[in-house]
């Protein structure tokens, strides 16, 4: 079972497809939910503490906007575990939580710049590419899993 | 503030399928007993337990409808007051516009997984235009009566 980094970070279907054929998805909902559900609440609403921002600080300089940083800050230790990723390209929605742009393409470059397997391709606007879609994932999970075996 | 253990987890269930209703997955939670928390919503379930029991129930409920039923980790609990409308004031919840995005391609990816399942060549159910074989009128008779 491969630790695999996707983008969108909150993607449903990306989440779904990895845990589905197998693989363990590095998804940014699983770093916000230690930080809201943690007993120890050191600030809340959202319990960030002044360690964080020095989290973010090994990503992005100190002159970058506060929230690249903020966000580098839970996306950043993803990266660092991945051992593979899923980089889907024009997503239909990019604001909220994925809606920076500079921290979407830091982000893609640090995964690139890693020594792992990665699969990028365009998100699904038909049915034809849907198939598509998800036969390369597939594929591209189960080329995994066999490496994985040898 | 909701209190939660740490080891407590939540799952987003989304359902796309013909056949299962949000309603009928939570009549299943329902009767199996697990300890845990389930919130209907108009996309599916939220789920809130323990870990394991959480992880239990989205297998049972993935098992009514494998290829159309979408399953995600969810960070803040069900019912949490940072996110819920009822203390918020209304307003979709954040989160909710990408989900509704993407609820919209999930037929789609639902039909392409069953075609993986039974092993379709992708490119050969491509470009040719072929006859309509009879088990596949059958299936899409069945699936707009289940409607």
């Amino acid at each position: 079972m491969a630790k695999i980094f996707i983008y969108p970070v909150n993607s449903l279907i990306l989440a779904d497809l990895v845990e589905r054929f197998g693989h363990k998805p590095l998804a940014v909902m699983n770093q916000v939910r230690e930080k809201v559900t943690n007993i120890s609440l050191d600030s809340p609403p959202v319990n960030i503490t002044p360690e964080d921002p020095k989290i973010g600080l090994r990503y992005a300089a100190v002159e970058v906007p506060a929230g690249v940083r903020g966000r580098m800050s839970l996306i950043g230790p993803l990266i660092e575990e991945a051992e593979a990723a899923i980089i889907v390209h024009e997503p239909p929605v990019d604001f909220g939580c994925v809606g920076c742009n500079r921290t979407n393409e830091l982000m893609k470059y640090l995964v690139r710049s890693k020594d792992i397997p990665i699969l990028e391709l365009r998100y699904p606007e038909a049915e034809e590419n849907a198939q598509e879609f998800v036969y390369k994932i597939a594929a591209f999970l189960e080329a995994l899993s066999g490496e994985e075996e040898k | 503030m909701t209190d939660v253990k740490q080891e407590e987890i939540t799952k987003v269930i989304v359902i796309s399928s013909d056949k299962v209703l949000p309603v009928d997955a939570a009549m299943k939670i329902y009767e199996s007993e697990f300890p845990v928390t389930v919130k209907e919503t108009c996309f599916g379930l939220i789920v809130t337990g323990p870990a394991e029991d959480v992880l239990m129930v989205t297998e049972e409920i993935r098992k009514l409808d494998k290829n159309h039923i979408f399953v995600k980790d969810r960070g803040f609990p069900a019912g949490d007051e940072r996110r819920c409308r009822a203390s918020r004031g209304g307003g979709p919840r954040p989160g909710f516009h990408f989900l509704r995005e993407e609820v919209r391609m999930l037929p789609a990816i639902g039909t392409a997984l069953d075609e993986l399942e039974v092993k379709e060549p992708l490119k050969k159910s491509r470009g040719k235009k072929d006859k309509l074989k009879v088990s596949e009128l059958e299936k899409i008779i069945e699936a707009e009566i289940a409607r």
